[in-house]
Parts: structure tokens; C-alpha cells; sequence
């Protein structure tokens, strides 16, 4: 964007703030984000917190982005640095030029030892031990004193912060005065102090107004709400337990009978991963919208019922909120490591139809697709998201629910239906489209029959012929197959330029990519980008490889298994593709996207003359 | 598992139940199981209760693991839809399918493999949600598909078919079931079917989760001198102490009973449980006397008969406060909170 104000970093710079988990700060920090939301500048906020309850070192980072790009920048321009023990660290993440604030209580000279940035210290310690008895409020209210030093550095409108105080205590009234005392302990000290260097300011624009700030997981929850799911089975864990959180909410408030209070949907904490996926897999047998959360580690748990559910061709959706692996790895931290095992969960041939959110505003309508997706294939549907999507707070469009919809809940016989047939048979392709009819339990006596996960027949009955096993499985595949064009379908950014090379990402690496691409073609280098939505790949997958001679795959997990994904299930010549993969547990930032892009763009053209 | 269909004998003299069905109405497919196999006592002894309960069979749900134990859910109720789920797994499946439904009659067959080690963690939190079904566990000591290894029903001392004595202690599942709380906990044996039939349709009246550990003995492998689990074994210490005989709502009780020797129990259906006690003294409400009977009567003496009952507690879908409608047949128009509150939420995302 143009800076009317030159020297000054306007509306485009990110706030580190580090602090000691279980404190407090989440809290601060969010009032920090909204207060720049509301001023009407774009938004990134991440969380990188620890797998800990207490005591161990956090960070939040707010990424003000006037041109409303999505994903990280990778920069630290102003850190807070809160926390004695990551200190040092906190201290070399500052990208040059940036500033330091930290607590001046205890004077920490070495922090002068880089040249290259502004120091601020501030007691914040010795400002909240004076103005607070209480231990535990001199320790919440140092957090908003930050928030009040932040606010006098960048310019925030004081009037919001003031609000959104207000609203945030709306039940706990008493609370606001001591808030807004520490908020204006800090901002009072910076400006009373001129400490002020006023390099990194933010001024009001107005691109916010039909946006939210919203996780991932709360729209998921709220999808699955408005799809119209009844049963939700769940084993709690990192980072997915906040979408059962939400279904759970508005369950509460919008799925009670208006006279008796009772409850139109129901959710079982189960005993593990494997009974909830047992639950969930029970209760769409018998004709519920269900599903169950989860993260890679429950995944492995469930996989038999998985694989039970895909052979007897039971529709459920399994969200799986991707973390760090292998084993229990890294719980808060992301990464989209389970991209094969979903495709394929469970021992013997099995295909999934597996569907990548890339931000919270698909978590919601991806999640209601999920479900009807579920019940039209009658196959388990996953719905692969991760830490990044579902816990961080994104700005996106406003969600909206269209009016008249209604769920797909594929081919049920009923017993009008069934009265017109000689012989019910669960797994007879009738129609021609690979789908069979499902009946219901306890409807009508004609329709019953035998579900199973051993060899079965056609018609569902238990078989170790050869020919009738193959007939099934064979036809299982098709299925699969045909579902593609029903799935959300991959979207393409074309260049500014007719060019050879192309770019193919998935999910949260969306907005970093989308970046790369843009400064890439500020640099004169031109490049396609395709985001696929969903397994199994559409046809315009393997076209828009071929058309490009040189394609990225760009992923976040060691072994390119997306791209791997793409060798196996399209025909595309495995020299076209270049892998880029990031998989330390951050989310992903342009930076590192735009740089392998730009060099191997570049080593590809270098090889090109001298060929 | 092969889904032979049971020929048809009309028997135009053949006895009907209150909705005009006969017994034969309540079979199944063919059994594969070896001949003499408890298990087909057991499937009997299933199918005459839901005939004499007058239940409608198609709306019942069967459901099962894996195992000798789990095929023969195939065998009983074929106008019933049946589920043969993954082993040791019945009781998730049945709890989710109970949850979007709870007017159909639920009752799962599992073996001591699939229920006591493999199985056990699901049945355990199955009888803390009292999950309102009849869980029937078809106990033989031994895993008979894979041909004669002890299970961890076996009792210390058994001898298994090729020689080895077994050395650890046995689950015993009615204890189990005594100590997570389930409310109705049974013992029977398939060798008899009267007592059998009179603990299944008391089983299935009781709201909650219903155990009903049944010895039956697997003639291929656990069937020979030495075994706990034989017939002859348990024909010789098998001691009934407690009878349970469930009448409907609608019939009177016609027996008379010894003051002192019967007890009552009100079911949530109106209908009554007799429970006929052969040693006065013990009291089938009390969990601690249940406990201490089982515990000392092992090996010397199979207790059988109902062993403890407890109807008042609060089953899986009344502590989910869930609806009478059940959830599969809920309009979606009653689901969907609108797009006018999708605006009124949102409000607080900004």
C-alpha cells in the first residue's frame, strides 16, 4: 500500500508479545487484536502456546496487515517481551529496525546490545505493585498495562479498548475500573515519558466491516450445528476439543425443545478415541448426523471403525485438527501431517473422501458439505483441518447460512418404498451411480439387514466367494471415484502473466502462498496458483499440473505427502512437481514460501539456458 | 458366519404371542456353530423371550462383536436389523446407535474374549452410562475360533484342551459389573433354558443396562476333563439362589409366594420382577451381599439367578436429557437455528 507517512511503518507490521502461560495474557492479547479489528484494519492473530497449564513460556502475535493478507510474515517488528526466561530468544527474533518493550522493574542492560532496534523499558512490575494489593491482580493487571503501552506506541483508539473492556466484564462490572486503571498505567507512562519513537502506527481504515474474527474450530462446531448433526461422540485432545466446545455451546442455547427443555441432540465424552468412533459410527447406522473430533493421534485409534465404517458403508464425518507428530509430538503445535492417513485410514483398500478448509469461514461450510457428503456416498468423510485453523482467531467474511437448505441424507428406502420391492438388499447398485439404498432400523421388517464388516455379498450377506467379494469392493471404488465432482473444488488464482510455472497447496498454507505469489509477481516472476479443496482429486487437478512445466507442491510435513498423494492418485510426471515443505510446528509464513519459490523458479530458468 | 435361511415349518397349530407371531417368527438364519454349542442354547433362549414378550422383532437392533459368540445375533430376529460390529466394540456401537434412537429394544451378544480383554474397557464405561440394553455374554472360558487359548474368563487351575493350566486369576464380569455400578447383574447357563428365558426378559424390561453372564460351555475346545467351563463342570456346581420371574404389566401374579423367600421389584415398564430367593437372607438390592456371593461361591459354586438389581437409576439417555422423539426422526426445520441467529452470534466475533 502507498505510505503517505514516510519513515513510519503504517498499518503493516506484526506485535510479538511473550509471556508466561496460565497468566492471564490471552485476554490482553485478544483485546490488543479486536481493538485493531475494530479500528478497521485487517488482521493475523497466532497463538504458539505450550502443551502446559502453568508456568512455561507463550507467545501471541499479532500481524496488522492493512492489505489483508492472511498468513504470517514471518517478522518481529515490536516485541514484548514479558517473560525473563525466553528472554534471549525473544531478544534475537526482533527483525531489524523493531522494538523492544520489556518490564524495567528489573534493568536488563544487555538488552542495549543490539544496535539495531529501539529499546522501551517500562515498570510495569512497580507500576501494578503500587496501584494493586492483590498478588493474582498485580499479575492480570501487568498484562493490561502492556496492552496500555502497545496502544500509546502504535495509536489505538482508546474509546475501543474502553468498550471492549466494558463488554468483556459486562457480567462482572466491578472488574472494569481496575482494567482500565492498568491500561492507562501503561499508555501514561510511554507517552508522559516520550518514549514514544512513532515508527510502527496504525491508522483507522474501513476494511473490517463485514468480517469476524473467528477460530477455526468454533465455525466447525457451528457447521455442524447447522447441518443438522444430532450426535457428537468425542475423546478430548489438543487441538480439537474446542470444536466439540462449540457444537456443545450452541447446542445449549439454539437445540433445546421450547416446552420441555430437552435436548434435540446428544454428546458423549467416550472412553477413547476407539468408542467414540464406535458412537458415532452406531448412531449414523441408525440414522443420525454424526461425527466425532479428533486429532492424528485419535485417528490412529479409530482406524478399525473406520474401515468397518467404509466397507458396511456407513456415512459419519471424522474432523481431524491436525497437530505435530509423530506419536504425541508436538500437541500445540501445527502441522498437516495427516494428509495419507486420512486418505487412506485403515488396514485393507481403503479410500476416503477427505475435504481441506483453508480458514475458518470453510471450517463452516465445509463442515455442513462434510455431512451431506457423509450420508449421499455412505462412506466416512473427513474433514482435515489443524492447529493453525482451528485454534487461531482469523478474519473472515461474515458467515452465512443459506435459508432453504436442507440436508442430503442420500438414499434412505422407506417403507412405502420397501412395500413395492420383492426382496430388500442393502448393497445392490439399483441405480446405476454405485450407490446403494440404506434402510433404517426399525421401520419396517422388509428392510432389515445384517451389517458387517467381513466379506459380504451384494446383497449383505456374509460371502468368501471370490467374485461376489470382488463385485463389492470394486464397486466401493467407483463410488469413490465419482464423488469428486461433488466435493468443494480446487480454486485456481491465475497470474497476471501467461506462465510455465504453477504452485498446488492445501489448507493453512493458503494465505502464505497467496503472498508468495503476489510479491513473487512484483519481482516479474509469474506463477499459477491452485488450492485443492478435496480427496479425491478433481480432474482439473492432474490438468493444471500438466499445463505448467514446473509445479510446487507446497506443505507443511516432512515426507511431501500431498505430493505423494498427487503421484499416486493422478497421472502426472513425477519431474513437474518440486517439493516445498515446512514442518516445524509454526504456522506457515510467506517468507519462506516466497524464498523456495523465487530460487527454485530461478535454478529452473538457470538450467533451462545452459540445457 | 454363512446366512443359510432357516426353512419355514407352518405349523398351523404353532401357539401365537399377543401380536399374532409365532415362535418361528423370532428365528433367524441357520446356526454354523458346532453342534451342541451353548451358544444356540443361549440364541433359543433369546428368541423365546421376545416371543413371549410380544415384541415387535423389527424393532429390535442386535448387536454384536467378534467371535463364535457375536455370529449368532445372524441366528435369531432376521426381520431385525443386526449390526456384527469390530471385537471388543459392541458396546460404543450400540451406546451411539441407542442415543439416535432409543424406541427400539437394544440388546448385544458378546463372548469372554471379545467382552473381557480385548472389549473390556468399552463394556465397563457401557455399564457406568447405563446404556439401556440387554448385554448377554455368552461365557466359555476359551477362544474357540482361533482354536483353544484361555481366555480371561478361565479360572486358576483349567486345563485347555492341549494340556496347559491356566494360572492367572478370572475376570469374572457380574463382579465387574457390581463394582462400576451397573443396575442389573445376572448369571445363568446355557444347559438351562427356563431359568435363561426368565433372566433375558427380565433383562430386557429393566431400564439400563442389563448383564446376563451366561455359561456356555464351547464343546471343541473347553468341553474336556479339567475344564471349569465344561458341562459337566457346571451341571455339577451350578446352584441356582435366586429366581427371577418378570411379569408384564397387564398380567396378574398368579403364584403364590413365601413372605420373606419372594420380593417384588416394580419395573419402569409397570411390570413386576418376582425375585424368588432359595436363602432368605439375600438381598438382591443390597450390592455389597451380591458381591460378597459371588466372590466367595467361585469354583465351588456357580451362583446363578439374578444376582443384583438396582431400577433406579438414571439410564444413558435420561442423564443426556434427551427427548422422547428420537433424534433420527427429529425434522431438520426443529435443527436449524436460522440465519437470522447465525447474525445474532456473530456479534460476538467482533
Amino acid at each position: 500500500m502507498m505510505n503517505e507517512y514516510p519513515g513510519i511503518r503504517l498499518n503493516d507490521f506484526v506485535i510479538k508479545i511473550g509471556t508466561v502461560n496460565g497468566t492471564g495474557s490471552a485476554s490482553a492479547n485478544e483485546l490488543l487484536m479486536k481493538t485493531i479489528f475494530r479500528m478497521g484494519v485487517p488482521v493475523v492473530g497466532k497463538n504458539i502456546f505450550p502443551s502446559n497449564i502453568q508456568g512455561l513460556p507463550t507467545w501471541y502475535e499479532i500481524r496488522v496487515t492493512g492489505d489483508g493478507h492472511a498468513g504470517r510474515s514471518g517478522d518481529v517488528d515490536i516485541m514484548v517481551a514479558m517473560n525473563p526466561e525466553s528472554y534471549e530468544r525473544d531478544l534475537n527474533s526482533i527483525s531489524s529496525g523493531g522494538v523492544l518493550i520489556y518490564d524495567s522493574t528489573w534493568p536488563r542492560p544487555h538488552f542495549m546490545n543490539r544496535s539495531d532496534i529501539t529499546v522501551i523499558g517500562i515498570p510495569l512490575s512497580s507500576l501494578c505493585n503500587a496501584e494493586f494489593e492483590v498478588a493474582r491482580s498485580r499479575i492480570l493487571m501487568k498484562n493490561m498495562a502492556y496492552v496500555g503501552a502497545v496502544a500509546a506506541i502504535i495509536g489505538l483508539d482508546m474509546s475501543i479498548i474502553q468498550n471492549l473492556i466494558n463488554e468483556t466484564f459486562e457480567k462482572k462490572k466491578k472488574l472494569i475500573p481496575a482494567n482500565i486503571k492498568a491500561v492507562d498505567l501503561g499508555f501514561n507512562y510511554i507517552n508522559d515519558n516520550k518514549l514514544n519513537n512513532k515508527k510502527f502506527f496504525i491508522k483507522a481504515l474501513n476494511k473490517t466491516s463485514n468480517k469476524i474474527m473467528i477460530d477455526g474450530n468454533t465455525a466447525a462446531g457451528l457447521g455442524a450445528v447447522y447441518a443438522g448433526a444430532t450426535f457428537g461422540s468425542w475423546y478430548p485432545i489438543t487441538p480439537s476439543t474446542s470444536l466439540m466446545d462449540s457444537f456443545s455451546k450452541y447446542c445449549n442455547i439454539y437445540r433445546k425443545h421450547p416446552k420441555t427443555n430437552e435436548n434435540l441432540y446428544c454428546i458423549i465424552q467416550a472412553e477413547d478415541e476407539l468408542s467414540a468412533a464406535g458412537m458415532a459410527m452406531g448412531a449414523a447406522w441408525n440414522g443420525a448426523r454424526a461425527f466425532t473430533p479428533t486429532s492424528g493421534a485419535g485417528i490412529s485409534l479409530m482406524s478399525e471403525f473406520i474401515g468397518f465404517a467404509y466397507y458396511a458403508e456407513v456415512g459419519l464425518v471424522y474432523f481431524d485438527i491436525q497437530r505435530v507428530g509423530p506419536s504425541t509430538g508436538m500437541p500445540t503445535r501445527t502441522q498437516q501431517c495427516d494428509i495419507n492417513l486420512t486418505a487412506y485410514a485403515s488396514h485393507g483398500d481403503t479410500k476416503h473422501i477427505v475435504l481441506y478448509p483453508a480458514h475458518p469461514g470453510e471450517c463452516f461450510t465445509m463442515s455442513a458439505q462434510a455431512f451431506d457428503l457423509a450420508e449421499r456416498f455412505q462412506t466416512p468423510v473427513f474433514f482435515l483441518s489443524d492447529l493453525d485453523i482451528g485454534m487461531n482467531d482469523w478474519m473472515v467474511d461474515e458467515l452465512e447460512w443459506e435459508e432453504n437448505y436442507t440436508p442430503d441424507r442420500g438414499k434412505i428406502m422407506t417403507s412405502k418404498q420397501l412395500a413395492d420391492i420383492e426382496v430388500y438388499s442393502r448393497y445392490l447398485d439399483i441405480d446405476g451411480d454405485y450407490i446403494p439404498y440404506r434402510t433404517l432400523p426399525g421401520t419396517d421388517p422388509k428392510g432389515a439387514y445384517f451389517l458387517r464388516g467381513s466379506g459380504h455379498n451384494k446383497y449383505g450377506k456374509y460371502t468368501e466367494i471370490s467374485a461376489e467379494y470382488k463385485e463389492v469392493v470394486d464397486r466401493l471404488l467407483l463410488k469413490w471415484k465419482s464423488a469428486a465432482p461433488f466435493t468443494p473444488q480446487p480454486i485456481v488464482f491465475k497470474s497476471q502473466k501467461k506462465t510455465n510455472y504453477g504452485v498446488i497447496a492445501i489448507g493453512s498454507s493458503d494465505g502464505a502462498v497467496r503472498e508468495a505469489c503476489i510479491n513473487l509477481e512484483k519481482q516479474g516472476v509469474y506463477i499459477d496458483y491452485m488450492r485443492i479443496r478435496s480427496f479425491p482429486f478433481a480432474d482439473s487437478v492432474e490438468e493444471f499440473i500438466i499445463e505448467h512445466d514446473l509445479v510446487f507442491i507446497v506443505e507443511q510435513n516432512r515426507d511431501a505427502q500431498l505430493m505423494n498423494l498427487l503421484l499416486t492418485e493422478t497421472n502426472v510426471p513425477r519431474e513437474n512437481l518440486v517439493s516445498v515443505k515446512y514442518y516445524a510446528g509454526q504456522p506457515l509464513n510467506y517468507k519462506f514460501v516466497y524464498e523456495a519459490l523465487f530460487k527454485g523458479i530461478m535454478a529452473n530458468s538457470k538450467n533451462k539456458k545452459t540445457a | 458366519m454363512t446366512s443359510f435361511i432357516k426353512p419355514r415349518i407352518n405349523r398351523k397349530t404353532a401357539p401365537t404371542n399377543k401380536i399374532g407371531l409365532t415362535r418361528q417368527d423370532y428365528d433367524g438364519t441357520m446356526s454354523t456353530l458346532c453342534a451342541g454349542c451353548g451358544h444356540d442354547s443361549v440364541t433359543a433362549a433369546l428368541a423365546r423371550a421376545f416371543f413371549e414378550l410380544s415384541i415387535q422383532p423389527h424393532k429390535v437392533a442386535k448387536i454384536s462383536g467378534i467371535g463364535c459368540s457375536s455370529k449368532t445375533t445372524s441366528y435369531l430376529l432376521k426381520e431385525a436389523h443386526g449390526a456384527n460390529t469390530v471385537h471388543g466394540r459392541m458396546p460404543s456401537f450400540a451406546t451411539g446407535a441407542m442415543a439416535a434412537n432409543n424406541s427400539l429394544t437394544y440388546f448385544g451378544v458378546s463372548g469372554d474374549g471379545d467382552s473381557l480383554s480385548i472389549g473390556i474397557g468399552q463394556m465397563i464405561h457401557a455399564m457406568r452410562r447405563n446404556t439401556d440394553m440387554l448385554y448377554v455374554l455368552e461365557n466359555n472360558g476359551v477362544y474357540g475360533l482361533t482354536k483353544g487359548q484361555f481366555s480371561a474368563s478361565a479360572d486358576i487351575g483349567s486345563v485347555a484342551k492341549k494340556g496347559t493350566v491356566n494360572d492367572q486369576p478370572p475376570i469374572d464380569p457380574c463382579a465387574l459389573g457390581l463394582s462400576v455400578g451397573a443396575g442389573f447383574i445376572a448369571r445363568s447357563f446355557s444347559g438351562d433354558r427356563k431359568q435363561l428365558v426368565q433372566l433375558i426378559r427380565a433383562g430386557l424390561m429393566h431400564k439400563g443396562f442389563a448383564l446376563i453372564d451366561v455359561i456356555s460351555p464351547c464343546v471343541s475346545f473347553n468341553d474336556h476333563k479339567g475344564s471349569t467351563k465344561s458341562y459337566e463342570h457346571t451341571y455339577k456346581y451350578y446352584n441356582k439362589f435366586v429366581h427371577a420371574d418378570y411379569i408384564p404389566p397387564e398380567e396378574e401374579i398368579k403364584t403364590a409366594y413365601n413372605a420373606g423367600e419372594s420380593m417384588p421389584i416394580t419395573l419402569h415398564d409397570g411390570g413386576e420382577i418376582v425375585l424368588r430367593k432359595l436363602d432368605a437372607d439375600y438381598n438382591p438390592k443390597d450390592r455389597a451381599s451380591a458381591f460378597s456371593k459371588i466372590i466367595n461361591n467361585k469354583i465351588k459354586e456357580i451362583a446363578t439367578g439374578l444376582i443384583y438389581i438396582n431400577e433406579n437409576l438414571a439410564d444413558m439417555a435420561e442423564q443426556n436429557n434427551l427427548e422422547a422423539r428420537p433424534l433420527n426422526q427429529i425434522p431438520y426445520k426443529e435443527l436449524n437455528p436460522g440465519s437470522d441467529n447465525l447474525k445474532e452470534i456473530q456479534k460476538s466475533f467482533r
